[in-house]
């Protein structure tokens, strides 16, 4: 759920991909056993014959919530122990997983994987598919955008989902109010708030975007862009289509005219700019109010929701950003009772606690309830924001796909299509470049691509 | 103040006081800079002093930040302070938050820096001792392959030496830290040729001919000869070790076991986490408190690190 989007130093960043790279290599050139015992059904009876007899699991996650419910679940069912280990935030994590893996060696039982990330791993059959749990029989529990993601672009059901991000636009309305400007309901009426916003104080930017691979790719859902298209190992990657121009036009025209902050997103300087209305919108997850009410605590209260502004007047489109799932890695042990710990946190007992706790749900029944659409946030000043959030979920098309490598190709986002941010090239021009760097980075990795 | 243009002329122009031309006008302006009075040059103090705001600024920001509290952070300006003073209460929060694991993870690094960084300046002292003062064949395919490894950066090396200690079901133990720390190719050649420089041959010599064994001469004669280089080595590793982020990240999972580095990191982590709880205020006073232990290491052993670097320098 969180962020794709965290900025670790560069030289940080590119240590990391290294070892992602080198990771994928060796696991790309050492799997010889992944002979494909996962198709045994595994019955409700075996699941609790499993939960009778106890045992441990361990769980790599992040998710602040989680660690209630893994008390919870070992309160339930004394015998079994979660070993809930926070192995590092989404890229540290996937490079951790991706190691042990290749070692084969100390794979958890449970991960925590993003939905941009999923496709790595189920393509590569590195996930148990659970539908032999019988997973495929709660899709009708959770929404759309993150029951695609977890499919993964194919029929099997890798994970369950955690959390969802359908979006929306956080802005502040302190700062419209002082400068008298309307909140934003497309794309070109976000084009001239940004203007005068800058315009009646240079200080202040509509937005901070210095290049946010997460960010791109939402946006491009919500534009109608398609791609990514992913068949088996046959991969297609185009941004040539009408979406991928209908975004690149109006954001160009921002970086253009100097609107954007250019502030890293999740730095301190950036919740500083949230707290003092210098950055004036957020358009992102709807994981975000427990982040804003603990990072910008000095705004509490000026913030308010809106629905995503449309590219057509009069739309109802939506789209994903971040959002998690918990996945059982094929290598691990213990599937049985594992499964029987995604079960619980993602769509039983564990989601009220998570959604007590400030977690946002991806179960349709949860988004739909009244207890959750009235709570009130009173660092939105009171503001029924869910309802918002709510509505954007059953707005996200569900045909959106990543690519099966989309952890590489996001960290090559900033050497490609963030040069737009910082220099001559377009944004069109960096997305081109960013297609072939992904089209040759695919071919080496094995797939047939085809631009 | 006087700039070196300005020495060349004066030696060449005549002396304003210079009755006596004779004999001293060539000694005058050399012995003005003697090592004891250096000659200053406006463009070097000026330039040292930019290199020193710039290596102290970050400091002074990170005592200053430390002294904020997460609101305050944001609302303040970096080099100045807020309004309230919340130093106390960011170094209990420090030490108490999720538990105290905070304490956890700077016994977790003094660990590693005792083991690691002690057990690697020990056999640098050993190996660079016995390479410098035995002949025995083989001695520079030794020098080869230690300069060899002076070249490879650790960082090459985390992947494949994690691979290895995964065979060895080692990884996500603190021996997994502390064994790659052991080894400093770089330690082993500054006391290989502090060794060579510090130790007279005929003083182990003599020591033999009194009937001391090797060991006793290792110990009692060259020991405390080489105690310059001893310090400089373990401070290099020391710092090494203390900083190391990327070996830990790649071998460790367990937070149990993570050295400041990689919790202070974590901490920082949750901020870009859905629901996560921001804590900049701890983790700059976190990391204030990691740095003073390396500080203090530095005063304390910087006398014996001077006179190390200096020693074979100069022919006796």
């Amino acid at each position: 759920m969180p962020t794709h989007l965290t900025k670790h130093s560069r030289r940080l960043l590119r240590g990391t991909v290294l070892v992602c790279a080198l990771a994928l290599g060796a696991s790309a050139c050492g799997d010889s056993d992944d002979g494909g015992s996962s198709q045994k059904a595994v019955s409700e009876a075996d699941i609790q014959a499993a939960l009778k007899e106890g045992g441990t699991i361990t769980v790599w996650a992040w998710e602040p919530t989680l660690k209630q419910v893994a008390t919870d679940f070992e309160k339930k069912h004394p015998g079994v122990k979660v070993d809930l280990v926070n192995a590092g935030t989404n890229k540290d994590q996937y490079t951790a997983l991706q190691n042990a893996i290749s070692a084969k060696k100390g794979v958890p039982d449970v991960a925590q994987i993003e939905y941009y990330a999923m496709g790595q791993y189920a393509l590569t059959k590195q996930l148990t598919d659970l539908k032999s749990f019988g997973a495929d029989k709660l899709s009708a529990q959770f929404s759309p955008g993150p029951w695609n993601g977890v499919k993964a672009g194919s029929d099997g059901v890798y994970a369950l989902p955690m959390d969802s991000g359908p979006m929306a636009l956080f802005y502040n309305k302190k700062v419209f109010d002082k400068y008298d400007i309307k909140v934003p309901t497309t794309w070109a009426e976000y084009l001239d708030a940004a203007r005068d916003l800058h315009k009646a104080d240079p200080k202040a930017y509509i937005t901070a975007d210095n290049g946010d691979a997460g960010f791109a790719t939402s946006m491009l859902w919500q534009a109608g862009s398609r791609p990514y298209t992913v068949d088996g190992t046959k991969v297609k990657i185009d941004f040539s289509d009408q979406g991928a121009k209908t975004f690149t036009g109006t954001w160009q025209q921002l970086i253009d005219e100097k609107l954007l902050a250019s502030v890293p997103a999740w730095t301190d300087e950036w919740y500083k700019g949230l707290g003092d209305g210098s950055i004036a919108t957020l358009a992102t997850g709807a994981w975000m109010p427990a982040n804003l009410e603990s990072g910008a605590k000095a705004a509490s209260g000026d913030w308010r929701v809106a629905p995503m502004p449309q590219w057509k007047a009069g739309d109802k489109v939506s789209a994903e950003n971040g959002g998690s799932a918990l996945a059982l890695p094929e290598l691990g042990k213990n599937e049985a009772l594992a499964y029987a710990f995604v079960e619980y946190a993602n769509a039983g007992d564990g989601v009220q606690t998570r959604l007590k706790n400030g977690a946002f749900p991806a179960t349709t029944a949860d988004l739909q309830s009244t207890k959750f659409q009235d709570t009130a946030f009173p660092y939105f000043g009171g503001q029924k924001a869910n309802k918002i959030f709510a509505e954007s979920a059953a707005e996200v098309p569900d045909d959106w796909s990543y690519l099966p490598y989309q952890v590489y190709a996001n960290s090559v986002f900033n050497d490609t299509v963030g040069k737009a941010y910082v220099s001559g090239t377009t944004l069109a021009e960096g997305l081109e470049s960013w297609q072939e760097a992904s089209v040759k980075y695919g071919e080496e990795q094995g797939f047939t691509v085809e631009k | 103040m006087t700039s070196p243009v300005a020495t060349a002329s004066d030696r060449s122009a005549p002396t304003p006081s210079g009755t006596s031309r004779s004999a001293p006008r060539l000694r005058t302006p050399r012995r003005r800079h003697s090592a004891d009075q250096p000659r200053r040059s406006v463009l070097l103090t000026v330039l040292t002093s930019l290199v020193l705001l710039y290596s102290l600024v970050p400091l002074v920001w990170l005592a200053i930040s430390a002294t904020k509290t997460q609101e305050g952070l944001s609302r303040s300006a970096g080099l100045w302070f807020d309004g309230d003073f919340a130093l106390w209460d960011n170094i209990t929060e420090t030490f108490t938050y999720h538990d105290g694991v905070f304490t956890r993870w700077l016994l977790n690094t003094l660990l590693y820096v005792g083991l690691g960084a002690g057990g690697a300046t020990f056999l640098a002292v050993l190996g660079g001792y016995a390479l410098a003062k035995f002949d025995f064949p083989g001695r520079r395919a030794v020098f080869a392959v230690v300069i060899g490894a002076v070249a490879v950066p650790g960082t090459a090396l985390a992947v494949p030496t994690f691979l290895m200690f995964s065979k060895m079901g080692l990884t996500n133990t603190p021996w997994a830290v502390i064994i790659p720390s052991l080894i400093s190719p770089f330690g082993l050649y500054l006391m290989w040729v502090f060794a060579t420089e510090a130790i007279p041959t005929e003083l182990m010599e003599a020591a033999r001919i009194d009937g001391a064994g090797e060991v006793r001469t290792f110990f009692r004669v060259a020991l405390p000869l080489l105690a310059p280089g001893i310090v400089t080595v373990l401070l290099f590793t020391m710092v090494a070790t203390w900083n190391n982020y990327f070996l830990p990240l790649v071998m460790l999972k367990d937070p149990d076991w993570y050295p400041l580095t990689l919790g202070l990191n974590s901490w920082n982590q949750q901020a870009a986490t859905a629901g996560g709880e921001a804590v900049f205020n701890l983790v700059v006073t976190g990391s204030l408190i990691t740095i003073l232990p390396l500080i203090a290491a530095f005063l304390l052993l910087q006398k014996y690190w001077q006179s190390g670097l200096a020693a074979g320098s100069v022919k006796e």
